[in-house]
């Protein structure tokens, strides 16, 4: 009698709990909540951004103990996609979100509004020994097409290049194809999982070359990490270095970072709070510490420009 | 006696035999060694405990993921047990050798072959989308729910197969039903054979990335998962983050005391289920 | 007494309806599988599908959906795995089963089985920070990620498999097998060799075919040390890109219902199919062991 009563009262258990759970538990299921009620944001998308949002988030947490945010990674196509989905509240992008992206969302009930939330310099890395140290917008294309494949080509050593990129789930990927390469990128490039695999790889490989966000290659006290050599890119002009903290605007890889919100941000909602906290002073300093750059003026006023539309 | 020329090859390729049987442990004795040595710098109070700091990972502590991990755990346990138990019970106790047995123990071979990407697809497309469940905690104990069974059911089926015939004829022999034997000889005998087995397969289960990647694992959450409807963090992919996306210079260190952390879970439930078989296997006397 | 009846025939009807699961499950994976996947097939080819040889999704020109690359790089990694796995597998399963002691095969065995239990991540880990470096520079190339690492890891996970299998199949060949051998005057290993070898054959063929569907659905090991390059791989030295990986890497991209979240599922399905026929053919394999031999 034992045992049976004991496996009767187990399946029971289980049947009632489930019940209760598919029952009650559906409210909770994000993508059906707006803007994160009861304090609840999700957050995914870009791994350049995944350690600075996540920064922010936990900062943001310390003040408001309430607040239940969750970052995860995977890509900016990963957070977009997740955002038509209707899986999360908030996408990270280090790209900007497509039109036909746009098209989908709507179709699917939500409409991305976006904000610029920090700015990066994308840099392009080199092993510490190469001797490789400029670089034009129109030689990066070439290497990273395929048609440049020897360091000596760019006035270097007789060596192979290794070309190290992201996967194409990353908005960096996206980013760098469309602003550098503008085609298809060589089908050798080694696909890496993220900006940190990129920069372990390139500083163990003394012909590779790979391209990160700037908050990758500093640490806080702003010093560059060793083992890499940054390249200084030109578009035509001077040579500038994205470290150059001088010379921001003028560098050619300068991008803005996105976050896309699913629906409209309702003040009052923990979602609204957390992007005005992005946005303040602490937010930036947050940025800056992360290695990134804090936005631009011409930033700002898109960011004003979608708050005035709520 | 010298030695013949056959005695002579037979030493040689016996002595090789024993080295790759001997390399084969040391590969074994290496990771653990590795993970050991390098990670366990990090272990510490605070690591195990706290919650985890993305600012200076050094200040915080993988318990959520630990937390998840052990959750995730009981979700498949829950979700696989009672299921397998209940198929090995038909399956040894009442199943004939027809067509219908047949095919379901085909199933379970065939289960037990499919890659854990193909389950994470599987989830994603029924779990996470049809049902409607989201990523979420429920998601992944049911993905890889379905992931364990087959190991499970085979667990269970060793177990019951063990019972000797003798018990089972007495108890019919004295005129009780095959459920009330079922339920009074064999499922206490077995029962702690089938327990052991089963919570070893969802050890394994505690172990897998690729899934729960697909169907509720982040990476950070400020909130410990309150529902089953909620994310969670999960160690093995805390450990694949860090060592492949992270930035920190501590990284490296971290993601294997994370792996440190996983494997004395997952190897420390092996030895226990071990440990719990044999002995119970000593008291029985048969 | 009609109660009993009805109680005992309704607990047989629950049990049987429960072990329908492990039937509806395997179904349940084919069917979502396949009605998803097969809808990419309405905007690529069979032959763009399996003949091409660039897989490029988010390409700046057209997409291209070829799996040829992606197949060649699963191929290689356990093509290289098994070639390591069996000859060490089938060495170790003879010396535990024929030649070690009862008490070394007590203790060595249940070790060897907990390599498999060492999880896929870790074993990535080890290969990405210890291993892949170390080929790099034995073989002096600009990286370690490639498909020899790749082989060698994927090999340390399948060699349990294969040796637990066939250690299993060598010692339930009847002892009558031993004693008859040596009281015709030969040596243990000509015992070995000539006649217990080939009486586990197909048993030890089932173990390699099994250790072979492990590795074509071997994922996050390979994931970190592959080195992951869409090109089609032409050495073991140069990166590849699996199906496992590709799925595990673009999963987390794609629009549910977009042509890209499709395609995966067709390879998903590819892979399906590919692990399904491996078991098939090693359940069929072990059926005719067990009949050749039972007494």
């Amino acid at each position: 009698m034992k045992i049976k009563t004991f496996v009767f009262l187990l399946v029971a258990l289980l049947v009632v709990t489930s019940f209760v759970i598919v029952s009650f538990g559906k409210k909770n299921v994000t993508g059906y909540v707006i803007g994160g009620s009861e304090g609840r944001i999700e957050i995914k998308g870009s791994d350049t951004l995944l350690q600075l949002v996540s920064n922010l988030a936990e900062a943001y947490s310390n003040n408001n103990p309430s607040a239940k945010i969750s970052v995860t990674g995977g890509g900016s196509g990963t957070g977009i996609a997740a955002l038509i989905n209707g899986e999360v509240d908030v996408a990270d992008a280090s790209r900007k979100i497509k039109d036909e992206e746009i098209k989908q969302a709507q179709e699917r009930g939500s409409n991305p509004w976006e904000f610029i939330i920090a700015r990066d310099m994308l840099s392009v890395i080199v092993h510490g020994d190469n001797g490789v140290d400029e670089l034009t917008i129109e030689q990066l294309s070439r290497i990273y097409k395929g048609e440049i494949t020897n360091w000596k080509d760019v006035g270097g050593d007789d060596k192979e290049i290794t070309l190290y990129g992201r996967q194409s789930t990353s908005g960096t990927y996206v980013f760098f194809m469309e602003h550098v390469v503008k085609d298809d990128y060589s089908s050798k490039m080694r696909n890496m999982e993220g900006n940190q695999a990129i920069l372990d790889a390139v500083k163990q490989d003394k012909t590779g070359i790979g391209y990160v966000g700037i908050g990758y290659l500093v640490d806080e006290n702003g010093n560059k990490v060793s083992g890499i050599n940054v390249v200084k890119v030109s578009d035509g002009g001077n040579y500038i270095s994205p470290l150059d903290k001088g010379k921001i605007s003028e560098y050619p890889l300068s991008r803005p970072l996105f976050q896309y919100l699913t629906k409209r941000p309702n003040k009052g909602f923990a979602i609204y709070d957390f992007l005005i906290f992005e946005l303040s002073s602490e937010g930036q300093n947050i940025v800056e510490k992360a290695g990134f750059v804090e936005i631009t003026s011409v930033d700002r006023e898109h960011n004003e420009e979608m708050f005035r539309k709520l | 006696m010298a030695e013949t020329k056959e005695e002579k090859k037979q030493r040689i390729y016996f002595l090789i035999f024993k080295f790759s049987t001997l390399f084969s442990v040391l590969i074994l004795a290496f990771v653990l060694l590795y993970v050991f040595l390098n990670g366990f710098g990090v272990i510490s109070f605070k690591f195990l405990t706290s919650m985890w700091s993305h600012q200076n990972i050094t200040e915080g502590g993988i318990f959520p993921a630990i937390l998840g991990t052990l959750l995730l755990g009981i979700g498949v346990s829950i979700v696989s047990i009672p299921v397998g138990i209940a198929t090995a019970i038909y399956l040894n106790e009442y199943s004939k050798n027809n067509f219908f047995t047949r095919m379901i123990k085909l199933s379970i071979r065939n289960l037990a072959g499919v890659p854990s990407i193909v389950y994470g697809l599987f989830g994603l497309a029924f779990f996470v989308s049809f049902l409607k469940f989201g990523t979420s905690l429920l998601a992944a104990s049911l993905t890889l729910g379905c992931m364990t069974l087959p190991w499970v059911i085979t667990a269970s089926e060793e177990s019951l197969k063990a019972v000797p015939n003798s018990f089972k004829e007495a108890s019919l022999a004295l005129g009780a039903t095959k459920w009330q034997t079922i339920e009074k000889v064999v499922i206490p005998n077995s029962l702690s054979g089938m327990l052991t087995g089963s919570i070893l397969g969802v050890s394994r289960a505690m172990g897998e990335t690729a899934p729960i990647i697909m169907v509720g694992a982040t990476f950070f959450i400020s909130y410990m998962p309150t529902s089953i409807f909620d994310k969670f963090m999960a160690l093995p992919y805390h450990l694949f983050i860090l060592a492949t996306q992270h930035s920190s210079p501590f990284a490296r260190e971290y993601a294997l005391g994370t792996a440190l952390v996983l494997i004395v879970l997952i190897f420390g439930l092996n030895f226990g289920m071990f440990i719990i078989r044999y002995r119970i296997r000593k008291k029985k006397d048969w | 007494m009609i109660k009993e009846n009805f109680k005992e025939k309704s607990i047989e009807l629950s049990l049987r309806a429960i072990s329908l699961s492990a039937l509806l499950i395997l179904i349940g994976i084919f069917f979502f599988l396949f009605v998803t996947g097969i809808k990419a097939f309405s905007e690529i080819s069979f032959s763009d599908f399996f003949l091409g040889t660039d897989w490029n999704p988010i390409s700046y020109n057209e997409p291209k959906w070829g799996i040829l690359s992606l197949m060649v790089g699963t191929l290689m990694v356990t093509f290289g795995a098994l070639m390591i796995a069996i000859p060490l597998g089938i060495m170790a399963a003879v010396y535990l089963s024929e030649i070690a002691s009862p008490r070394i095969r007590e203790l060595v065995k249940p070790t060897i089985e907990m390599i498999a239990g060492i999880p896929s991540v870790v074993l990535g880990l080890i290969g990405l920070l210890f291993l892949s470096p170390l080929i790099a520079n034995i073989f002096g190339l600009s990286s370690g990620l490639n498909a020899l690492t790749s082989s060698l890891i994927v090999g340390i996970m399948v060699l349990p498999t294969i040796i637990s299998v066939s250690e299993d199949v060598l010692t339930s060949l009847p002892k009558e097998f031993r004693e008859a051998s040596l009281a015709l005057g030969a040596t243990k290993w000509q015992t070995i060799k000539m006649t217990l070898i080939p009486a586990a054959l197909s048993g030890i063929v089932a173990s390699v075919m099994l250790g072979l569907g492990r590795a074509v659905g071997e994922t996050m090991a390979v994931l970190m040390v592959a080195g992951n390059s869409r090109a089609f791989p032409v050495s073991f030295f140069e990166p590849v890109r699996p199906m496992t990986s590709n799925i595990a890497i673009e999963i987390k991209e794609v629009v549910q219902g977009s042509l890209h979240y499709q395609a995966l599922f067709a390879i998903g399905l590819v892979l399906f199919m590919m692990t399904f026929v491996v078991n098939f053919i090693s359940d069929i394999i072990i059926n005719k062991q067990t009949k050749k031999y039972r007494w």
